[in-house]
């Protein structure tokens, strides 16, 4: 069910204003890639282009190409939605949809898309909500709107949501940063369960957090404040941490800046 | 395997000297020169209290008076089951009584017709707008719907009369009159709807869309769900608005003191045409109580439909 990304030299633009230069890299199939760099790197904007989100921004467009196994994402005949349904998303702030049900919500990717079958949808919800951790809490009351549910579980409720429509990769955009310690540990609890079945692309702002829950770690910066982002480097974590390659590597992880 | 999480962060020792206190206190004369303004505070404090109550009064007066006016005046009308059940037809001015339910039903009926055309054309312009509008054409009708909201119901009605009267050559009807009173709802449908439309969050449609949901789906499943009761709430409005309007209705409705239900041909019977036959008259009692009557039963049905309106806008609203 995962599959692997490559991306060759992608530049992206919002209007004119060229925000990310240059960007090579391979995400492996089942393993967490981490992005890490300052604010305003851009890191954000290219996890959007993996699944063509930042087109829902008036301007956003990309020069390069990225690869989802033997399929060209921005191919002309390809359809962003066909995209999305492959490449699904988590976002910094949980964001159930405040008009239904913890099932509903759960349910929406496939309703949406005109799934109507009770049983399909029954079992796909249990099923996604236990591969979100979130079942025995919630089992009782699917009923109840997903409004309801404190933060971390309201994000986990958006894993399950994301999950449930069965895409190959699963990119998240700082998914921890608005929860308190104790749900960002059953977010990367869940984020290491998760990547037996899915590629997962995980931004995060925390270094402690990218050395926990990921194999491999890129590292985006700017050269200067105004010019557009890029990758520095990409390797795995382990090696990231101890011994990067490049100096701004060393600098930003020890915290010498940033 | 070591990681981030045993690093020293340069810099500890710095945070140390920033947290000692600044030196010294803030001098005498400064601390007078705070206390000062903390009483001319209390005074603009009390002067803006005064203020606000004295304009919400001077809005309120008025509301209260001509409610209270119209109930006292016209109750008793409509204690009578005559006044539900019956019309105005052989009853001369001079004539005690006589019932509404004609111009009620002609008014339900009109506005109804009204609602159906212009909802659907107001909700689409504001969906196109907030939606998909970029560029000259969404500022065009942007423009256009600000323009429409300040026209006089009188223009609206001479310029429907203008096309489906002299130009097509069809009569005067109910009909006639609710085209009228669709241009004067669809800005206020549009307006609201629009308002509302922005107030969704833009992650409720960018969760839509990383779940592989079409866009013209997330705007009606999602966008327009979240939005549901505050939609209804601006139809409400605009129902409001156009329920009372006589302009339209004295230029292309003409009166009639019989039940008539047919939208299409001759005249048509209102309450707000109904209030301003017996206006006429106002010197006779007769006519005086039921005009009065008439005025109230138009605020009740505009009372009921906000009531039915906000039951249903409750039942669709966002749960917590």
């Amino acid at each position: 069910m995962a599959k692997r990304i490559d991306v060759s030299d992608l530049n992206v633009y919002y209007g004119s204003f060229k925000a990310v230069e240059g960007v090579s890299m391979t995400v492996e199939p089942r393993s967490v890639t981490a992005f890490i760099g300052p604010s305003g790197c851009g890191k954000s904007t290219f996890l959007r282009t993996l699944n063509r989100m930042h087109e829902v921004v008036p301007g956003g467009r990309v020069e390069g190409k990225v690869m989802l196994d033997d399929q060209d994402l921005y191919a002309s005949s390809m359809d962003p939605v066909t995209v999305r349904r492959t490449v699904g998303m988590v976002f910094q702030r949980p964001n159930p949809f405040p008009t239904m049900s913890i099932y509903d919500n759960v349910a929406a990717g496939l309703r949406l898309n005109g799934v109507k079958n009770k049983k399909t949808l029954d079992g796909i919800v249990e099923q996604s909500l236990q591969g979100a951790n979130l079942w025995t809490e919630v089992k009782d009351r699917l009923s109840k709107p997903g409004a309801g549910l404190s933060g971390g579980q309201q994000q986990r409720l958006c894993i399950a949501r994301a999950i449930a429509v069965q895409p190959q990769v699963l990119l998240m955009d700082e998914p921890c940063s608005a929860l308190d310690p104790i749900s960002t540990l059953a977010i990367e609890d869940l984020v290491n369960e998760l990547k037996n079945d899915f590629t997962i692309v995980i931004v995060t702002h925390n270094m402690q957090q990218a050395a926990r829950v990921s194999d491999r770690t890129a590292f985006f910066n700017l050269k200067a404040t105004g010019e557009p982002g890029r990758l520095v480097e990409i390797d795995d974590t382990t090696r990231i941490f101890n011994n990067p390659a490049e100096q701004a590597t060393e600098d930003y992880i020890s915290g010498r800046f940033g | 395997m070591s990681t981030a999480t045993d690093r020293r962060v340069p810099g500890d020792a710095a945070v140390d000297d920033a947290v000692a206190p600044p030196g010294g206190g803030p001098s005498r004369d400064a601390l007078a020169e705070m206390r000062n303004p903390q009483r001319s505070r209390a005074v603009t404090d009390i002067v803006a209290r005064v203020v606000m109550w004295g304009a919400f009064l001077v809005a309120v007066v008025p509301l209260v008076w001509i409610l209270g006016t119209v109930v006292a005046k016209g109750v008793h009308m409509l204690t009578s089951s005559t006044w539900w059940t019956g019309n105005q037809r052989n009853i001369n001015s001079d004539d005690f009584g006589g019932g509404a339910r004609h111009a009620i039903e002609g008014t339900l009926q009109m506005v109804g017709v009204t609602a159906l055309i212009a909802v659907p054309i107001g909700v689409l312009t504001a969906v196109y707008l907030v939606e998909y509008g970029r560029g000259p054409l969404a500022r065009m009708i942007s423009f256009t719907v600000d323009i429409l909201s300040g026209i006089p119901s009188i223009v609206a009605a001479l310029f429907i009369y203008a096309v489906w009267v002299t130009t097509f050559g069809i009569g005067r009807s109910g009909f006639a009159a609710s085209l009228a009173l669709v241009l004067l709802m669809i800005p206020v449908v549009v307006r609201s709807t629009e308002e509302m439309l922005k107030l969704v969050p833009n992650e409720l449609r960018e969760a839509a869309y990383a779940l592989g949901v079409p866009k013209w789906v997330t705007v009606v499943k999602v966008v327009l769900r979240t939005a549901f009761s505050g939609i209804i709430t601006g139809v409400l409005l605009g129902i409001a608005r156009v329920m009372g309007e006589t302009a339209p209705l004295l230029i292309l409705a003409p009166y009639t003191k019989n039940f008539q239900r047919d939208l299409f041909n001759g005249n048509f019977p209102t309450l707000p045409m109904m209030i301003n036959q017996d206006r006429g008259d106002y010197a006779l009692a007769t006519a005086a109580e039921r005009m009065w009557g008439a005025a109230l039963t138009l605020i009740l049905l505009v009372l009921l439909l906000n009531i039915i309106g906000r039951a249903i806008a409750h039942l669709g609203s966002v749960k917590k």
